[in-house]
């Protein structure tokens, strides 16, 4: 822990900020009947996206969820652009074709969030493939849920990462709840990373509301990977505050737990420890809060104002104009 | 002129592209050191490598999907399915990944992935590794799908393939791995337009469209039409079901006046029934009766080599019907 400095964890801190207000602002949106289709928040979680990304290089990938917003902000997506997509509009990172479940800043590394549950991972381990093969450099995390762990295509990709000794990282975000259903219904093992040893990679399983302890375990994960010595896979045990989507009445949750849940608030955490062993104001806590607050209330602003795409533009990008032949 | 196989057209196409790319990899079950069951990638191992020829789990899911994940960050990957019929284990990576990503994205990425597989029927593989699956393929919005028939098609179809910057499916055929015919030289970098027709034979009576191994079996049934009946049939081969050239077809069939489609799919909703609308909506009037279609029986493919025989459509099958249709 000695290594962080404040600065970082001063960073870490605003980018959790950030997402809270981002999904606060588009969960109440879309109660207004302002965002069409469905979405998927991840208010509870942000330790997990920021803990992770705040270990990554601009040129390093992430493969995400359909939980992802907090993952685009974390790796340095623009939350303009990530409101604008939401609200399906023209100036979208997708100009609205893709919308929440693909929202996604490949400039940044962040290969988008996906609607095929499961699927980042074997995505995540061809991002890997060609960092090895064109020898970049870069390493890939590929974010996913304990539910995604019960998907053929986890241990697919597991194996081959491992046979390949990609660089790499899979990030369990085990939130307690796959859809509507609880852990035990996906998984008979106590922890997803207790299968690590079967794809001969190190596993772990932390406390993924310790946004400190992610960063830290992520660390070493991703130097491991740089150095060559191929993948990890990281358990974050967390909690996701709302349903699996907007209007999910979450009858599948035990009176109370979301309220207990909620006493440990990632962010309230980190503040802990920016005020006890950093010495930091809480007037600068408070400050950060404000101004990350009123950015995404600009993100919404712009989103509300931007034009709807039109119709002439229905099958642009189906295609890639030819290159090459 | 050069004489190849089948086989070592393919063979060719992607060392050539090897070569002239160094972001172009193989990845597959057994592509490696074994060079494949059909000799397919043979010394392309020993050339450039394990680390750009790939030999993978038994995964089809998970391979083709980390293929896509690769494409869209820099690599060109050429990606081998055994058999057609295992592309039913990777339709998400081919449908819901590579063919949307590019759109879902609003054109952050491309997805230059090649997949090629063997299938068509004839060489008593059973129900499960003789089917012609292309057309589910050409329903989908951003893939390309191929059926080249020569040793030329595959050469230059398969380049175009590696080439080309969206996901290309490459379906080859089992049947014809061992077929040769001319090919250009060595060093000639020949490639074909992915989305053209060609006509392989000109006549004035009938147009007859095959697809893959049905090619060879218009020919020969054409030659019969014209030796026996004087019957001069057009004999197009589609070479590409996606993007399908419907114009090189429906000008002939203006010339004609008939139609007759050989494939070894199954008739509903295949690329011989997409042809009949395209026809019918943009040259209803060319037509002097009612289209034929070839296609084997509406059940899956039998093990039992006399019972193949009967279920695909061959030579004297086609100048039956179509003697029996100019009646």
């Amino acid at each position: 822990m000695s290594k962080l400095d404040q600065q970082t964890v001063l960073a870490m801190h605003r980018t959790m900020c950030r997402i809270r207000y981002f999904e606060e602002a588009a969960s109440a949106k879309y109660k207004e009947g302002d965002l069409p289709g469905f979405i998927h928040l991840s208010i509870g979680q942000e330790a997990c996206a920021v803990g992770v990304c705040s270990t990554l290089e601009p040129s390093d990938y992430i493969t995400s969820t359909h939980r992802g917003h907090g993952h685009c902000l974390a790796k340095g997506g623009d939350a303009k652009l990530m409101m604008a997509e939401l609200f399906a509009k023209q100036a979208g990172y997708s100009q609205g074709r893709g919308g929440s479940m693909h929202i996604a800043d490949v400039s940044v590394g962040m290969l988008g969030a996906n609607g095929i549950v499961g699927q980042s991972m074997p995505l995540g381990v061809g991002a890997a493939l060609t960092a090895q093969v064109k020898e970049s450099g870069a390493v890939a995390v590929a974010f996913f849920g304990e539910g995604a762990s019960g998907a053929g295509v986890a241990h697919e990709a597991m194996n081959m990462a491992s046979l390949w000794r990609l660089p790499l990282v899979f990030f369990c975000e085990a939130n307690r709840y796959a859809e509507l259903s609880p852990y035990e219904t996906h998984v008979p093992v106590a922890n997803v990373a207790d299968r690590a040893p079967a794809y001969d990679m190190p596993g772990v399983t932390i406390d993924g509301g310790d946004v400190l302890a992610v960063h830290e375990t992520m660390r070493e994960a991703v130097a491991r990977a740089r150095g060559g010595q191929g993948p990890s896979l990281i358990e974050a045990k967390t909690y996701r505050w709302h349903g699996h989507y907007e209007g999910d009445p979450q009858v599948y949750k035990p009176e109370g737990e979301t309220e207990a849940e909620k006493k440990g608030d990632p962010i309230l955490r980190v503040e802990a420890v920016l005020k006890e062993r950093f010495g930091v104001a809480e007037a600068a806590l408070t400050a950060a809060h404000a101004e990350e607050k009123a950015a995404i209330a600009d993100a919404v602003t712009f989103a509300e104002q931007a034009p709807d795409p039109t119709p002439d533009g229905l099958t642009a990008n189906v295609y890639a104009e030819m290159g090459g032949v | 002129m050069a004489k190849l196989k089948y086989y070592q057209a393919f063979n060719r196409a992607l060392r050539e592209e090897m070569v002239r790319d160094e972001d172009v990899i193989v990845m597959g079950e057994d592509v490696g050191e074994s060079g494949g069951i059909f000799a397919q990638t043979r010394g392309l191992h020993a050339e450039f490598g394990g680390t750009r020829v790939r030999d993978t789990p038994i995964a089809e899911n998970g391979f083709v999907s980390a293929a896509v994940g690769a494409a869209m960050t820099g690599l060109r990957p050429v990606v081998e399915i055994g058999f057609e019929d295992f592309l039913t284990c990777c339709m998400d990576p081919l449908v819901n990944q590579a063919a949307k990503l590019r759109y879902m994205l609003g054109g952050q990425v491309s997805v230059p992935l090649t997949v090629y597989t063997f299938g068509s029927g004839g060489v008593n593989a059973g129900p499960q590794h003789s089917q012609s699956l292309g057309a589910w393929f050409a329903q989908v919005p951003g893939l390309k799908v191929v059926t080249p028939s020569t040793p030329r098609d595959v050469l230059g179809l398969f380049k175009s393939a590696i080439r080309d910057d969206n996901p290309v499916l490459c379906l080859f055929a089992k049947r014809l791995i061992g077929s040769s015919g001319e090919v250009p030289e060595d060093g000639a970098d020949f490639t074909l337009p992915i989305g053209r027709s060609e006509v392989r034979r000109e006549g004035g009576d009938i147009t007859i469209v095959g697809v893959s191994t049905m090619v060879r079996a218009a020919l020969s049934a054409a030659e019969s039409l014209a030796e026996d009946n004087g019957i001069e049939a057009e004999v197009i081969d589609v070479m590409s079901l996606s993007p399908l050239d419907s114009d090189t077809i429906i000008a002939s069939v203006k010339r004609t006046g008939q139609l007759c489609i050989v494939h070894e799919a199954h008739a509903p909703c295949g690329i011989g029934a997409e042809i009949i609308a395209r026809v019918v909506e943009q040259a209803h009037g060319a037509l002097k009766a009612a289209p034929l279609r070839i296609t084997p029986p509406f059940a899956p493919s039998p093990f039992a080599p006399v019972l193949e025989k009967a279920y695909l459509p061959n030579a004297a099958r086609i100048a039956d019907e179509i003697r029996a249709l100019l009646a």
